[in-house]
């Protein structure tokens, strides 16, 4: 990919179509949503665009599958299809499959999204439409969309290809943060939050790949790497392309201090939205920073290392600190994942095989009980739509045998409690940076004790609090939602007793190949 | 060669548990009666065990010993096996649980039952499900001889006891269990760093607890790793000064909670100093001895007079509790026979004298729907029974000789004394301070004049009666004859004091322990 390999006649790379298959499909559905958005009756949409999107994600998932033990890169080294590559993808499909379920759902009041995103706010034209079961179903192909950059995000051994795959998951989501049916003036606040920040951070990540393509000629990870050494440009560059590079992912990985718009995006989409953005929007970007790291700049880890330990502190720190002042839940899960952000990052310090397996296995755990969280949010309703105010989870122990407990395992899952998948996840991430950060690691599990606090608030609110005067109650969802609940649910609590099989595939799956430029 | 004996143990509750939570919750009578039995058979089973434990010379420091693979990317067993101090602990547990069945019966069917005004009925399978599954962690923190394991179960305990006291505690139940996690918990999790660190820095990639001894690097890293686990188990006893959760949530849980968590729960921080602590940090053990042997002692004296001044009967037994850890504490750390075996044994006999206490106050609770020991006054005439089983409760809690808990207190003193003769001495004073907390306690509730509410009291009755009697029985029968129980504690401690390298000063005879009573 130099300059200098630019000869008169231009060679096709070579490209290894069969390691795409997951990618071809996921983008190949979403092209097909956009026609059946054109051409099929509005009344079959819905049904249409819901059952391939689930088609097109289980069928590339199984693609995943067959592709294990896949190690190579192609499309003149652009890509990467290797075990951690795979991983992630596999991952993001799974969670993917639940999220879209999740916004298909239809039997809480007609649907989380809305009918017309388009039609003003408030307009007649809107109050009409809003008591019809009218959808946008134009949210499946977006979803479909994001999907397919996520795919490539984390695979992507060429910055430029990182940063389209890059724009490609986030101009859908920026369209489906303001598609909630209830409040919709905060959806499209949320909307136009995301985007504008959204926007600065790609230009960050922009600008360091020109700087970095200004010190190293190219702008392939691995000839980012090989130019550290040989290069005789001045450092700064590197340093500089670096800082303003991992801005960009940090960004979409919610990472304090890069953080602000998490807790107001993820309060304003709709529910279902949010779980999908929470969750693989995470694992894409997690997958990202590890092979911008771990490829790009493992010989300099040296020096970049001290910049993520006070960027994990201060993430863990800043969302553990103000989730406990929050009083909406989303907010306060909104908190929690910056918190878990910065768990994440004390695993990806250790720049080892073990660093990898164990970041692979939190993200699972992560996205998982996260879904399943949101997933039961959109249950709590009254009659203004979901019962976001902490306050008015009040005694919802006493309302239903599933929510509150369910949730109380999710939560636990999230403090790290042993016997669920998330204390595993953090001995995992933990036990990986402990050999060269353990100051780092006393200060995470510190700070995992404040994060305890407010999920604890939760669940003293669900079972000891008596429930307030005319509460949400729980609604009984449809199939979709239930599938999606239990699978993440039931997920969560196998990964805690039995992760052995999960964590074998994250230890087999963690190497990154690379190839040597020449 | 592996063993299914302790799994069976840990079992029982469990599969209890689980089917308590599917009977119909209608149906409490089946729910007690079935919960009942549960925690008898598991009582039974530990009594076949205990008198299989081999106590002869040359019998392995670990018995009924059975390993699986759980793990196996972490280097995790699920590894079971009880020396003699884990033995005696499990079984102390486990005979605990049936009196606290029994002191629950009632408690959460009606208004009128519940031991406090104003509280509303809630679920008794709740209560008596999650009861047994704090059963099922008690036992598995003692036997569990793989570190990962055991933090495992130290943590989860947590859950049950924290919704224990949530769920049916007092007025201020939200706040006191909040409390009681969140304490507990910061100590888990630096406890955690510290796993973490034995696992790496020992080097052997695995979390057996006989791997591990003499493994961990001296210096500085044992004992910053020491610490980690030393915190933990401090906050767990407590030890002063991270006692402060203890009179909150030991006063707002309801009765049988608070006896399983002063009773059980509180022993796993002491149970933690002398199975991880001392031998798998011997060197930092010895150099922060001094530190824990003055604390204990502060504790002693502080919580004493804390006591004496308390007006809510249930803080006043926690108090008595903080006092008689920093007993255990001075016998675990004054590196004797003597100090170590009493130390045990205090364990033992202070869940049974605190948990006879807490009992005996329940049970006057549930009467008078106060816990202000100004609201009682001469029960003793109208409740003779009750105030007999009070007076021997008490008296058992200040260690009179021919109470159990006179031998240990004694067999602590006297193994401190060979070695820090200064601390002996000032520790000796607690047993004033006991006796004035205890006594006056009785005086104000059980003497003088009768006051108009105490009139009405219905002396005890036949389920109370015998969820206290076992306890007091217990109490006088190890107060006569304790040499069976030392028995089987008296190697586990040699070993232990072996792993860190002490031995008993000279005027120590070893032999003579137990024999004299």
């Amino acid at each position: 990919m130099t300059l200098a390999a630019a000869p008169a006649q231009l060679n096709a790379p070579s490209i290894a179509y069969h390691a795409l298959w997951p990618i071809f499909i996921v983008l190949g559905v979403a092209c097909v949503g956009v026609l059946i958005e054109a051409f099929v009756p509005r009344a079959e949409r819905y049904a249409t665009q819901l059952g391939l999107s689930i088609a097109g994600l289980v069928a590339a998932f199984i693609a995943v599958i067959l592709l294990r033990g896949t190690s190579l890169t192609t499309v003149a080294g652009a890509l990467a299809i290797d075990g951690t590559g795979l991983f992630l993808q596999g991952s993001i499909l799974v969670m993917a499959i639940l999220a879209v379920l999740l916004i298909g759902e239809r039997s809480l009041e007609r649907s989380p999204i809305v009918a017309q995103a388009a039609v003003v706010v408030g307009s007649s034209r809107d109050r009409e439409l809003a008591r019809t079961g009218r959808i946008q179903t134009e949210v499946f192909p977006l979803a479909m969309f994001a999907v397919g950059g996520m795919l490539i995000f984390p695979v992507s051994n060429n910055l430029l290809l990182m940063f389209v795959a890059l724009e490609v998951l986030s101009l859908p989501l920026y369209l489906m943060a303001g598609m909630a049916r209830h409040r919709r003036l905060l959806s499209q606040e949320a909307a136009m939050k995301y985007f504008l920040l959204g926007a600065f951070a790609s230009a960050f990540f922009l600008y360091g790949i020109a700087l970095l393509y200004g010190y190293a000629n190219s702008v392939d990870l691995s000839a980012i790497l090989a130019a550290a050494s040989t290069s005789n440009k001045p450092d700064a560059l590197l340093y500089l392309g670096l800082a303003l590079l991992v801005v960009g992912l940090f960004f979409k990985a919610s990472v304090a201090p890069f953080h602000t718009w998490t807790p107001d995006v993820y309060e304003g989409s709709p529910t279902a939205v949010t779980a999908f953005m929470a969750s693989c929007t995470k694992v894409a970007a997690f997958g990202a920073i590890i092979r911008v790291l771990y490829v790009g700049f493992a010989s300099t880890k040296w020096d970049w290392r001290p910049i993520i330990w006070a960027v994990a502190i201060t993430s863990m720190v800043v969302g553990a600190v103000f989730a406990l002042t929050q009083t909406n839940i989303k907010r306060i899960l909104a908190y929690s994942s910056i918190a878990h952000a910065g768990f994440i990052l004390v695993g990806i310090v250790a720049v080892t095989r073990d660093a990898i397996a164990s970041t692979l296995f939190y993200l699972v755990t992560y996205g998982l009980a996260t879904i399943a969280a949101f997933g039961l949010v959109t249950l709590v309703r009254d009659a203004n739509g979901e019962a976001v105010q902490l306050s008015q989870w009040a005694g919802l122990g006493r309302k239903g045998p599933v929510v509150a407990p369910l949730m109380t395992i999710l939560l636990l899952s999230m403090a790290g409690i042993p016997l669920t998948a998330g204390f595993i996840g953090k001995f995992y991430v933990f036990r990986a940076a402990y050999q060269d950060a353990a100051p780092l690691v006393v200060i995470a599990l510190l700070s995992s004790a404040v994060a305890a606090f407010f999920y604890l608030r939760i669940i003293v609110l669900m079972f000891f609090a008596e429930p307030p005067e005319n509460g949400p109650t729980i609604t009984i969802p449809s199939p979709l939602t239930t599938i999606a609940l239990t699978l993440a649910a039931a997920v969560t609590i196998w990964l805690g007793l039995f992760p052995q099989p999960i964590l074998d595939l994250a230890n087999n799956a963690a190497h990154l190949q690379t190839v040597l430029p020449g | 060669m592996h063993s299914f004996a302790l799994v069976g143990l840990l079992l029982v509750p469990l599969v209890g548990s689980l089917i308590v939570f599917g009977l119909p919750k209608r149906d409490t009578t089946l729910i007690k009666w079935f919960t009942l039995a549960v925690t008898l058979i598991d009582v039974v089973y530990v009594i076949v065990l205990g008198a299989t434990f081999d106590t002869g010379a040359g019998a392995a420091r670990f018995q009924f010993v059975g390993s699986w693979t759980w793990i196996e990317a972490f280097g995790v067993d699920i590894s079971f096996g009880v020396d003699g101090i884990a033995m005696v602990l499990v079984a102390m547990a486990v005979v605990l649980v049936p009196a606290v069945v029994l002191a629950s019966w009632n408690s959460f069917d009606t208004q009128s039952d519940a031991e406090e005004l104003n509280e509303k009925p809630r679920s008794v399978r709740t209560y008596f499900g999650l009861v047994l599954l704090l059963e099922f962690f008690m036992i598995g923190v003692f036997i569990s001889t793989d570190v990962f394991l055991f933090y495992v179960f130290f943590e989860a305990m947590l859950v049950p006891m924290y919704f224990i006291i949530g769920s049916f505690g007092g007025p201020r139940r939200q706040y006191a269990a909040m409390k009681f996690f969140l304490y507990s918990l910061v100590g888990g999790l630096l406890m955690l760093a510290a796993v973490i660190g034995v696992y790496v820095t020992s080097g052997t990639g695995t979390f057996s607890f006989s791997a591990l001894i003499g493994h961990v690097p001296s210096g500085a890293t044992q004992k910053w790793l020491f610490l980690g686990f030393f915190i933990a188990f401090a906050i767990k006893a407590p030890l002063v000064p991270f006692h402060t959760w203890l009179p909150d949530a030991g006063a707002e849980a309801p009765i049988g909670g608070a006896v399983l968590l002063v009773g059980v729960l509180d022993k796993v921080g002491t149970f933690g100093f002398l199975r991880y602590c001392l031998p798998l940090f011997p060197e930092a053990s010895r150099y922060f001895a001094p530190m824990v042997l003055i604390l204990s002692v502060i504790g002693i004296l502080y919580a004493g007079f804390l006591a004496i001044g308390q007006r809510d009967m249930k803080r006043l037994v926690a108090y008595t509790s903080v006092a008689h850890f920093g007993f255990i504490g001075i016998g675990i750390f004054a590196f004797t026979t003597q100090g170590g075996t009493g130390a045990v044994l205090y364990m033992v006999n202070h869940a049974f004298s605190t948990g006879a206490l807490f009992l005996v106050v329940g049970i006057l609770i549930t009467r008078g729907k106060s816990r202000l020991v100004a609201d009682y006054g001469g029960a003793a005439r109208v409740t003779p029974i009750l105030g007999g089983l009070f007076l021997l409760a008490g008296l058992s809690a200040l260690a009179l000789p021919g109470m159990s808990t006179f031998v240990s207190e004694f067999l602590v003193l006297v193994g401190t004394f060979t070695r820090h003769k200064g601390l002996a001495i000032l520790a000796t004073t607690g047993i004033i301070l006991a006796a004035l907390y205890v006594l006056i306690l009785y005086q104000r509730t059980m003497q003088g004049v009768v006051s108009e509410k105490v009139r009405k009291f219905k002396d005890i009755n036949l389920r109370e009666a015998f969820a206290v009697a076992p306890l007091i029985v217990l109490i006088l029968f190890l107060g006569i004859y304790p040499k069976p129980v030392i028995d089987v504690i008296n190697p586990a401690i040699r070993d232990t004091l072996a792993n860190v390298g002490q031995v008993d000063p000279a005027p120590a005879s070893g032999t003579a322990v137990g024999g004299q009573k």
